[in-house]
């Protein structure tokens, strides 16, 4: 599932936009030092085969829905991680670009959601060592296995990746536990149904076409050595990397009350917890407060006497005020009416120019 | 049949139709990817429960499509379609976060319906920004000015390649949806070794295309790189677009125009 810009803070946003971005700069490195030619052709084509797949779905029996292929995981075995996530990285934009799913800035949370979690985590960590356990010829049966579970475990970090990013953002009031609970099981489902529109193409190719896959094809042998000599450098790296982006994303989560938070108050019924004393955070709220358009509404815990944090709630959030907040009103429908105005003044010249 | 031939059909013209009319034309296509990229951040960097102050900003989509001469109904039915995403997650706002924070003639209002509002305004601001963006520069140039704002040369390269094949594959694809459907009758259903037949027939002419494509590229003389249209240098009228909009966004965010308006105009009526 898409991230959107709208569910995104500006922190969260470009923190992902910095990792997808470090991941991408690898990848295309390692492909433009990669001496197979045909890579370039090969990756052009199998993104458009992507998009051009998801358009066929096949029915699911028993249940009246349909399921289609994800791609993440068909590219990185057809491909290797690298070039797969580059395939990914044109996929994603396309959709985001022309088809509007995504958005701009939910681009990197996505790219790392959908194309890192399964090409250069679940790929190298899970399919690599269970194929190379299985020996140089595993049956159908095994290999459908591996695939299933590979697309499954890649989406469900796919999955916690979005509900992570959603909840460190905090636009969303979904308390994350929740959140968690509609997500995950959804993304079983959709993973399963991946891995098996995975499983069913990769078998097929298996039989015509032995070739496209470097993994699965002893004639091969060369390609299959670059796919296999996956360093484990890269492991320890991106493994720093996200553990580097978690520990920035709780960082400004904490500075934010969120949604969580929120509920966990409304739910103990505590007053405001102890949270507004560090640096940061006072600074968070007076920028906040600066700058909120609302700014004439009061959390019901600010409201409660709350001894360590009274001088700061009073300047940082008042008490409701009926005259701000019809101000803020009357403003609203009065600049809705002016930019609609705008709207249909400018759509009304264009008609208008198009006549001769 | 459904929306996605639609969507096709918009993918092929908007990745062809590379002349540019209007204003905006006459801008860098830099620019204006850095003006909209300011813009969305501009959006999402307001409060959770801003409103009030989102709404001004509707005037920059609305512009940027009359700059370049964009239909805005278009525009309008690709936010329509984008997005369910986010609504579905936003529609659970209400449900969560039942503070009151205003009253309306008397009926109190929770946060979650005021955050709800917000996120239906940042999924029709950012949605807008970027399909105006695109249908306004196309894509080829889009990918040029994205390269020379540092995006690696093996994903440009992989963008514009993606859009060409993608047209002739997604082409394919549908008219083997739609033999399958005429075929299999009113009920026909495509079980799972049907599919993995027709796709990856589909995958094989695919590779198959490339790599024809590939050595007629070399034959050519392609090295690694397609060819484009001249980038034009940087101009001033860029400078003074995209300062003009940093300027605009940052005063729509710290200024607070609307409760101002709103005082204002209540004051005036007293």
């Amino acid at each position: 599932m898409h991230m959107a810009d709208a569910l995104l803070s500006p922190t969260v946003g470009l923190g992902m936009w910095v990792a997808s971005g470090v991941a991408l700069g690898w990848s295309s490195r390692r492909v433009q030092r990669d001496e197979r030619s045909h890579l370039v052709a090969l990756m052009g084509v199998l993104g458009a085969f992507v998009f051009a797949a998801m358009m066929i779905n096949f029915t699911i029996p028993g249940t009246g829905s349909s399921g289609h292929l994800g791609g993440g995981l068909l590219l990185a075995i057809l491909l290797g991680p690298p070039a797969a996530l580059i395939v990914m990285a044109s996929v994603l934009a396309v959709q985001a670009l022309l088809f509007a799913d995504g958005g701009i800035l939910a681009l990197g949370a996505n790219l790392f959601n959908l194309g890192v979690c399964t090409c250069l985590l679940a790929y190298p960590l899970i399919y690599r060592p269970l194929l190379a356990r299985l020996g140089p010829h595993p049956s159908d049966r095994q290999l459908t296995a591996v695939i299933i579970l590979t697309a499954v475990l890649g989406l469900q970090l796919g999955a916690l990746g979005v509900v992570l990013q959603t909840w460190a953002s905090g636009i969303s009031s979904l308390p994350l536990r929740t959140f968690l609970w509609l997500m995950l099981p959804i993304h079983l489902a959709i993973g399963l149904m991946e891995g098996v529109a995975t499983a069913a193409l990769v078998l097929f190719i298996r039989r015509a076409r032995s070739d496209l896959l470097p993994d699965l094809s002893p004639a091969n042998e060369k390609a299959a050595g670059v796919a296999a000599s996956f360093p484990k450098g890269v492991v320890v790296f991106l493994s720093a990397g996200a553990l580097i982006t978690a520990g920035a994303l709780s960082w400004f989560a904490s500075q934010n009350p969120d949604g969580l938070e929120w509920s966990i108050k409304r739910a103990s019924g505590l007053p405001e917890l102890a949270a507004g004393t560090s640096r940061p955070h006072e600074l968070a709220r007076h920028i906040q407060a600066q700058t909120a358009a609302f700014p004439d509404y009061a959390p019901l815990a600010a409201q409660a006497p709350a001894p360590e944090s009274a001088q700061l709630a009073t300047p940082g959030w008042p008490a409701v005020d009926g005259g701000t907040s019809t101000a803020g009103i009357v403003g609203s429908v009065v600049t809705l009416s002016l930019v609609s105005l705008l709207g249909w003044g400018l759509h009304w010249r264009r008609q208008r120019r198009r006549q001769p | 049949m459904s929306a996605v031939p639609n969507a096709w059909r918009d993918f092929a013209t908007l990745g062809t139709a590379t002349a540019r009319t209007g204003l905006a034309a006459r801008l860098d296509a830099r620019a204006l990817v850095l003006g909209t990229f300011a813009f969305i951040l501009t959006v999402v960097s307001f409060d959770r429960y801003a409103v009030a102050g989102l709404l001004p900003l509707l005037a920059f989509p609305l512009l940027m499509a009359a700059l370049a001469d964009i239909d805005l109904r278009w525009v309008l039915r690709k936010v329509l379609l984008a997005a369910p995403f986010a609504l579905m997650v936003g529609l659970f706002n209400p449900w969560f976060d039942q503070r009151v924070m205003l009253e309306l003639a008397g009926v109190p209002i929770t946060g979650g319906w005021v955050s709800l509002l917000a996120i239906v305004l940042r999924v029709v601001l950012t949605v807008a920004a970027a399909v105006v963006l695109v249908a306004s520069v196309g894509l080829p140039q889009l990918c040029v000015a994205l390269e020379r704002l540092g995006l690696p040369r093996a994903l440009a390269t992989q963008l514009l390649l993606l859009q060409r094949y993608a047209v002739v594959l997604g082409g394919e694809a549908a008219r083997m949806r739609l033999a399958h459907a005429l075929r299999a009758g009113p009920k026909g259903r495509l079980t799972l070794s049907v599919y993995a037949s027709l796709v990856g027939h589909l995958l094989l002419r695919a590779t198959g295309r490339g790599q024809r494509i590939h050595q007629a590229m070399l034959a050519r003389g392609f090295n690694g790189r397609l060819p484009t249209a001249p980038a034009l240098p940087w101009r001033w009228v860029d400078s003074v677009f995209l300062l003009g909009c940093v300027a605009a966004f940052l005063l729509m965010r710290l200024a607070e125009p609307v409760p101002w308006l709103g005082q204002t105009l209540l004051k005036g009526m007293m």
